[in-house]
This record gives structure tokens, C-alpha cells and sequence, in this order.
């Protein structure tokens, strides 16, 4: 058991680092970033922490995580109580604490912002996580007494899909997964890549929650293989977890140039079929010398990261507003700068150019300047006349965002959709429009984050428990 | 799982498997599509569904060995279980009750997807032309199963081994200098280059015509974006919004241009492939 360290004391430390792959070697491979917090790293950074009552970041996390609970374990050497006490509102521990935007939830929360640097919360969690699985702890002993008879659909199985499963699992329901591609996870799987996101990390989490009973049918497309319809006959409950998966594209000529991808396209390619392991493995795909990505958020990051790491010699962001408004992770930008990414701010694509055999070859782009405010409250960027100039390309990566799939919706008797195609659900219960249909995740909110799926996964678990123990 | 029940080899190239799929079968209509990963490291393969049967649980597909993963395929056996299996994806083909004549045509493996199709068309009551045509008889495939899903049967080879020598479109063309009045839809399936042909003949009579479009697909579900096609001057996306469109207004040299988009990388992987597995 580690000492607990004075309040003065804790204030004099600094934020425990966490170590990283060197810049200049990590283009050149898909392994994970961050190495993570050794056992001594991790006391020395919980031994920071207040331990609040109340604490303001737990405030600040969708899931509710026991924050100042965890914690105070690892300082105990207790690593084990420490991720007992996380599973107990957060199953994909090991994913939040990799992905979550902890600098505007959890950690932005933190009352140690005030005297300097956070708590780094997401890194102890992440710690926690990948220790228990490292030695085999497992925390889910379903009570076979609980078991009620009553069995609940689930569509889709990204993080609101899994946290569901996980919730009503524990509470003895028989549940059920449909997934639409050949492996679970959802975004975690297809989009969030490697170097971030290690899929066996995935994979493990879905294996816990398989172990808790939860039967997970892949190659299952909910809308043609059976409508929801269908569902609601056969089960006592439906929850729709389906995400937001349906790429946008900017309507400029030229972009169904051979060349031109989705990042939803670039980045399945790369992370659900291992295309960067080609010809080992055999989807293919293609990153030249000099790749664009159009987008300033986190999956632009993602999609010029994965370009640099496949070989493109100059891997570039275009995006039309200036570095303040760009809407990515500030970590995220930051491992992009050091890994040689070029950012071309106030700049828009107007255009994308072909040769003659429909490849792409250019890009011509406009200047842009800031003007008023727009609705959003952020300075809309205006076009600066004259100032159009055409960029050498060989690929363009489109990632200006999602929009809803209708596939699910369009066989949903009775589920309401607003105007963009997101079912209408409410924010604290799930429950959509139809009595035994519940949804949740980004194909509620739109394109979000991983915990605020979790949290819905949750809401929409403890909603369904309720109602079906009414009745 | 998605096991192979039966396989079989029709020509040099053709081969027919009958995959174990009982939700599949049982939800599949005429004009839809499965995508199947042969091994672990495949990649996603969408093939058309040339037959199903509900009561036996299976789909059957017939395909052309073009690559890599073709070949792989051609060379799992009955008993052997696919990495991964799922459909049915597409839309279903808009089938009615026509009062005038329908002409079916298939060309090359296209003739396994126009198959269920005609069959569709002539249980509703309709009189079902059929046209189909291959570079040579050896080549030609499912001509009794056509047959019996067809009124008429018409044969076409390129070299003139078996039936009418020529191109199906030129097959189409004479028979609507005579028929035109009679004709109400033409459904035209086959490599992109006959699809845009037989639209050009359609055109001319000022006949509709549908074509199964079969760009490069990833996961089929509207998710990527890799099959966008333009029609009528607007993106759609085949796996969603398709496979079948209004040929009239479809953009056949800009869907030829993105097939051709990973003809290197895929060149690599079938000579690889060969020499691992010590093929010719
Ligand atoms: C590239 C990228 C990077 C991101 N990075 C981060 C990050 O760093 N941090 C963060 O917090 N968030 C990040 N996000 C956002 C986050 O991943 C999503 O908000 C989150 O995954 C949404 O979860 P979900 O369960 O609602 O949907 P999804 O994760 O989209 O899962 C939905 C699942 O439903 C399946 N499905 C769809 N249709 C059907 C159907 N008809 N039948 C059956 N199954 C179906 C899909 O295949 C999918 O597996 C990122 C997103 C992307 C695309
Ligand atoms: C909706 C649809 C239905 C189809 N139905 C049939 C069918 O019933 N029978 C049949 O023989 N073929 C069919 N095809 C074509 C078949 O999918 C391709 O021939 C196959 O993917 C080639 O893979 P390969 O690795 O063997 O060859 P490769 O060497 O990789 O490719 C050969 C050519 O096939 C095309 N192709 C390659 N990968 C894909 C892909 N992922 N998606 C689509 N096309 C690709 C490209 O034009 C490529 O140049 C269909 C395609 C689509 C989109
Ligand atoms: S789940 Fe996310 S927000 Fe909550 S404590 Fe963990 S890292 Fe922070
Ligand atoms: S707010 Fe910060 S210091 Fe306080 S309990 Fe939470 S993590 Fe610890
Ligand atoms: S194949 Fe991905 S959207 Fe059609
Ligand atoms: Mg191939």
C-alpha cells in the first residue's frame, strides 16, 4: 500500500507523463501511441488526487465512473477493487480511457485545473483496465437466480449496443445482438484506428460481455435480413444502437474521381480489413505521395495519420476555418503536428482534378478569411476572391461527417425520425415513439462521442429494466 | 454458419455453390446481392443471389474467377465453412405484372443474376423474352434454367458456337426493329460495357431499361461510400440505393473507370497467390 500524500504535496507534483512512441518511428508502423502508465507511474499520479466530496469530475463524466473511488484503490495497490469499482457504471473501461475527450469532460471537470494540471483520470482508467486484463480479471459472475425470462433485441454493436447488452445482461435478461458487418465494435472496429484504438483491446471487452451471456450475431443486417418489425413481435424489448453510418460528401466536381474516399471508406479499408496489412491481407488500398484530407475533426486526424503511416510522403489537413475553430482533440492535433502532418487552415476544396484515365491528380482550392459569427457562434469563413490555387494530389480524403443510415429506419413501424433521419428518443430514457422501442447513441445525438453512447446504452438498459419489471 | 452444401464447376472459369444460409434464404428477393469473405484475411465479395430456397435453407451464387479472391473461392469445397456470409443487401428488382412483353438479358456470368429475375416475372403471368449470349458455347451457362424461367429463349455467342452470332445487344436491337410496340421493360445485366450497349439500343426505341450496376463495394450498407455511381447527374450509392437503375441515366464511363481504380494492387495479389499455392 502506497503513503497518501499531503495536500501541499500534492500540488508541488506534477502530472505523471505517459510515454510515447517516438514520432519518427511510430509513421512507420500501426502500434498503439501511448505505451501507458507503469504500476509506480500510476500511484504517483493517483497520489494527486483531492478525493473530492463531491467531486466535480465524476460531474463531468457520462458514465458516472467512481472516480475518486478508483483512485483512492490504486493508491492501496488494489488494482483489482479499482476496476471492480469502474466496471460498476462503465463496461468499456479500457476504450474510454483510451478515447474519451477527457480535457472536456472528466478531467476538464477536475478541480487540480485551478492549480495546474488535471488529474489524468483517463490514463489511470486505462491503466486499471488493461492491468485486470492483463491478469485475467474478469468481474462478472451472473447470478444464474436472476435470469427472467424476458429477451431483448439489441441493433448494432458499438459502444451503446455493448453497454446495453452489458447492463440488462447483469439484470438476467436473455439478450440478443445483431451487428451488420463480420465483427463486433462498431466504430471502436471499423473507424478509431490501431494506433489509437488496439483491436484486441476491443475484442477483449467484447469477449467480456459474451462471457456475461450476451449472444452477438454478426452478418446481420436488421432492415433486410428482418425489419424491426419483426423484432418487436419476437422480443420484449428493442433497442436501437445502430450509429450514424452514412459518409457526407462536399458536392464539388470531381468527386467520384478514382482516388477520391470516404473517411468512413479509408479507414474501414484500413482498420476493419487490415488493408495496411496488404497482400497479406487482401483488401486493398491506396494512399500516394501527397494525400489530403478535407476536415478538421477527430476523424480527419484519424484518416491523415493513417495516410502518413501508409506511406504518403506528404500528408496534408485542409480545412476552411482557422486552427481556433477546428473541432479535433487538442492531443489529437498535437500527435498529428509531430508526426509531420501539413495543415493548410482557412483554406476550402472547390474542386477536385482528373487526368485521363479518371484519377485524380489535383485539388484547386480557394483561400478563406474569417467574417461574423455564423449560428453556431463561431467567425464563418468567407471566400477571398482571386485567391484560387490547384494543390498536386494523388488521393482525397473527404471527412466533413456522418449522417443517419435509413436502413434500420425505414423498417421500423411506428419509431419516429426527426428531419435528418435520427430517431427521436428521450435524452434520459431512450424510449423512442413506439412502446417496446428504445435507441440510443450517435443514431440519436448524430455523430458524438464513445461514453456519451455508453451513457445512452445505459439509460436505455436501466429504462427497459424498469418497464419490463412493470409489467 | 454459412456453409458450402455443393459445388459446382460449369466451365473453365464458372462455378455454382450452394451456400447453408437459412435467414438468408428465407429473406432474399429477386435482384439482391450477398457479400461473403472467403478465408480470414479476404476481402468482402458481393455476388449476386442467382437462387434461393426457403424450404432447404441455401443461396446459391455463381461466380466468375476474375482475381485473387475468386480464385480463392473456386477453391473451398462442400463441407468447407466461409469466414463470413451476408445479405441479403440491395434493393429488391421493382417486378409487376407488365402488360406488354419483357426482354430479359444476360450476358457472361451476368445471365445468374438476370435468372431469378425472369423467373419472378414469368410466376407473375408475364411473357418473358429472354436473351442470353456468352464470347462461346463453352462459356455459356444456366441455358435450361433459363429456359424454363423464360417464354422465349434467344442464344447468343460472340463467335457463333452455339445460336445466333453476335452481341446480345445486337440481338436486342432486331428484335425491337419488330417487337418495339410489344415491349414494355428491358432488364439488361452483364459487364458494364453490354449494359451501356443495350441502353443505347433501348434508347433508340425509346424503350426503359434496367440495369444491375457492380462497382466496388466494401461493406454494402450505405457506410463508405465506395460504390457511388452517378445517375441522372446525382451520386447514388449501388448497395443501397441499387443494384438496379434506370440505365437511361447512368454514367457507364465513369462506373468502368472505378472498377478499374485497384487493378495494380489486384494484379500483385492474384500473382502472389498463385505462387504461394504453387498455380500456374
Ligand atoms: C474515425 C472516428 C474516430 C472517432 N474518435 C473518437 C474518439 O477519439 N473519442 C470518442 O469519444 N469518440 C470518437 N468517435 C465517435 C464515436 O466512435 C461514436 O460516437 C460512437 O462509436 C457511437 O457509438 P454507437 O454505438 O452509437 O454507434 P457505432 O459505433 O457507429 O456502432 C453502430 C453499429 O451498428 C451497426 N449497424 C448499423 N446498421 C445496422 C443494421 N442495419 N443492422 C445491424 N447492425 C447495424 C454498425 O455496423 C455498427 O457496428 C470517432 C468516430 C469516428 C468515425
Ligand atoms: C452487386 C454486385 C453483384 C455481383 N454479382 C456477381 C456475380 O453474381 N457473379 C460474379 O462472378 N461476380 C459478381 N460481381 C463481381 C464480383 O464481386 C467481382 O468479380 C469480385 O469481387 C472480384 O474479386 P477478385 O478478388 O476475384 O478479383 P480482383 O482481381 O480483385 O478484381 C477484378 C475486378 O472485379 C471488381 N472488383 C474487385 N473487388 C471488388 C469488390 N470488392 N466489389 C465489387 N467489385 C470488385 C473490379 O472491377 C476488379 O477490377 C458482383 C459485383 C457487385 C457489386
Ligand atoms: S469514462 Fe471517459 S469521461 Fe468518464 S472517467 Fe473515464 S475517461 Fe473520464
Ligand atoms: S475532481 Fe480531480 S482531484 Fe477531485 S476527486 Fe476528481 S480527480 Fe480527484
Ligand atoms: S459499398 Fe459501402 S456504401 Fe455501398
Ligand atoms: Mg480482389
Amino acid at each position: 500500500m502506497a503513503e497518501r500524500i499531503k495536500p501541499a504535496e500534492k500540488f508541488k507534483r506534477d502530472r505523471v507523463p505517459m510515454k510515447e512512441q517516438d514520432p519518427k518511428e511510430r509513421v512507420k508502423n500501426f502500434n498503439e501511441v501511448p505505451y501507458g502508465y507503469s504500476l509506480e507511474e500510476a500511484i504517483k499520479e493517483a497520489q494527486r488526487c483531492l478525493q473530492c466530496k463531491p467531486a466535480a469530475c465524476v460531474e463531468g463524466c457520462p458514465a458516472d465512473v467512481h472516480i475518486p473511488q478508483f483512485i483512492d484503490k490504486i493508491i492501496d495497490e488494489d488494482i483489482e477493487a479499482a476496476f471492480k469499482e469502474i466496471k460498476i457504471t462503465n463496461a468499456l473501461p479500457a476504450v474510454c480511457g483510451r478515447v474519451c475527450p477527457q480535457e472536456e469532460q472528466c478531467e476538464g471537470n477536475c478541480v487540480m485545473n485551478k492549480k495546474g494540471k488535471p488529474i489524468a483520470i483517463g490514463r489511470l482508467e486505462r491503466f486499471v483496465a488493461d492491468w485486470a486484463r492483463e491478469h485475467g480479471i474478469v468481474d462478472e459472475d451472473i447470478d444464474e437466480s436472476q435470469k427472467k425470462g424476458k429477451k431483448v433485441a439489441i441493433v448494432g454493436s458499438g459502444p451503446a449496443g455493448l453497454a446495453c447488452a452489458a447492463d440488462l445482461a447483469k439484470l438476467g435478461y436473455d439478450v440478443t445482438v445483431f451487428e451488420a458487418l463480420h465483427k463486433p465494435g462498431g466504430v471502436l472496429i471499423y473507424g478509431i484506428p490501431e494506433f489509437r484504438l488496439p483491436k484486441s483491446i476491443v475484442n477483449y471487452e467484447v469477449e467480456q460481455i459474451k462471457k456475461m451471456g450476451v449472444k452477438i450475431y454478426t452478418d446481420y443486417v436488421i432492415g433486410y435480413i428482418k425489419t424491426v418489425d419483426e423484432l418487436v413481435e419476437e422480443y420484449d424489448a428493442v433497442f436501437l444502437a445502430n450509429g450514424a453510418g452514412a459518409p457526407s460528401f462536399l458536392g464539388i466536381p470531381g468527386e467520384n474521381l478514382n482516388g477520391v474516399y470516404s473517411a468512413s471508406e479509408f479507414l474501414t479499408r484500413s482498420n476493419l480489413m487490415r488493408a495496411f496489412d496488404f497482400p497479406e491481407f487482401d483488401t486493398p488500398i491506396q494512399a500516394g505521395k501527397r494525400v489530403v484530407v478535407i476536415g478538421g475533426g477527430n476523424v480527419a486526424m484519424d484518416a491523415v495519420r493513417t495516410a502518413k503511416r501508409l506511406g504518403a510522403e506528404e500528408a496534408i489537413i485542409v480545412y476552411r476555418r482557422s486552427r481556433a475553430e477546428m473541432p479535433a482533440r487538442a492531443e489529437e492535433i498535437e500527435h498529428a503536428e509531430a508526426e509531420g502532418i501539413r495543415f493548410e487552415l482557412l483554406t476550402n476544396p472547390i474542386r477536385v482534378i482528373g487526368d485521363e484515365n479518371g484519377n485524380v491528380k489535383g485539388l484547386e482550392c480557394v483561400r478563406m478569411e474569417l467574417g461574423e459569427p455564423d449560428e453556431s457562434g463561431r467567425r464563418r469563413p468567407v471566400p477571398i476572391e482571386g485567391s484560387n490555387f490547384v494543390m498536386d494530389v494523388d488521393n482525397v480524403i473527404v471527412a466533413i461527417g456522418q449522417n443517419a443510415n435509413p436502413i434500420v429506419a425505414r423498417s421500423a413501424t411506428g419509431v419516429e425520425t426527426n428531419k435528418w433521419g435520427y430517431f427521436v428518443a428521450d435524452e434520459e430514457t431512450g424510449k423512442t415513439t413506439h412502446p417496446k422501442v428504445w435507441a440510443g447513441g450517435d443514431i440519436v445525438t448524430g455523430a458524438a462521442t464513445v461514453i456519451l453512447a455508453v451513457g445512452a446504452g445505459k439509460k436505455a438498459a436501466k429504462s427497459i429494466h424498469e418497464t419490463l419489471s412493470a409489467q | 454458419m454459412a456453409r458450402i452444401l455443393k459445388k459446382e464447376q460449369w466451365s473453365d472459369t464458372i462455378f455454382s455453390m450452394l451456400i447453408e444460409a437459412k435467414d438468408v434464404a428465407k429473406a432474399s428477393k429477386a435482384g439482391q446481392f450477398i457479400i461473403l469473405i472467403p478465408k480470414e484475411h479476404g476481402e468482402r465479395v458481393p455476388l449476386t443471389i442467382a437462387d434461393s430456397s426457403k424450404d432447404e435453407g441455401w443461396v446459391q451464387i455463381v461466380f466468375q474467377v476474375v482475381g485473387k479472391s475468386t480464385l480463392e473461392l473456386s477453391r473451398m469445397n462442400e463441407g468447407d465453412e466461409l469466414y463470413s456470409f451476408v445479405g441479403p443487401l440491395g434493393m429488391p428488382s421493382e417486378v409487376e405484372k407488365f402488360s406488354g412483353k419483357v426482354i430479359m438479358i444476360g450476358g457472361g456470368i451476368g445471365i445468374a443474376p438476370i435468372h431469378p429475375i425472369a423467373k419472378t416475372l414469368k410466376d407473375l403471368g408475364n411473357h418473358v423474352v429472354s436473351i442470353i449470349g456468352a464470347r462461346t458455347a463453352d462459356l455459356l451457362i444456366m441455358e435450361d434454367k433459363m429456359k424454363e424461367a423464360s417464354t422465349e429463349l434467344i442464344v447468343a455467342t460472340d463467335d457463333g458456337s452455339k445460336g445466333k452470332k453476335g452481341f446480345v445487344n445486337m440481338v436486342l436491337e432486331e428484335l425491337l426493329a419488330t417487337e418495339a410496340d410489344n415491349v414494355d421493360r428491358i432488364w439488361a445485366i452483364g459487364p458494364p460495357i453490354m449494359m451501356k450497349a443495350c441502353t443505347e439500343s433501348a434508347k433508340k426505341f425509346n424503350k426503359p431499361i434496367i440495369v444491375s450496376l457492380n462497382p466496388i463495394m466494401v461493406d454494402g450498407t450505405g457506410m463508405c461510400g465506395a460504390c457511388r455511381v452517378t445517375v441522372g447527374g446525382k451520386t447514388k450509392f449501388a448497395c443501397v440505393d441499387g443494384p438496379e437503375f434506370d440505365g437511361a441515366l447512368v454514367d457507364f464511363d465513369e462506373l468502368m473507370a472505378r472498377q478499374r481504380q485497384y487493378k495494380e494492387q489486384e494484379q500483385k495479389a492474384l500473382e502472389l497467390y498463385k505462387a504461394k499455392e504453387g498455380l500456374a
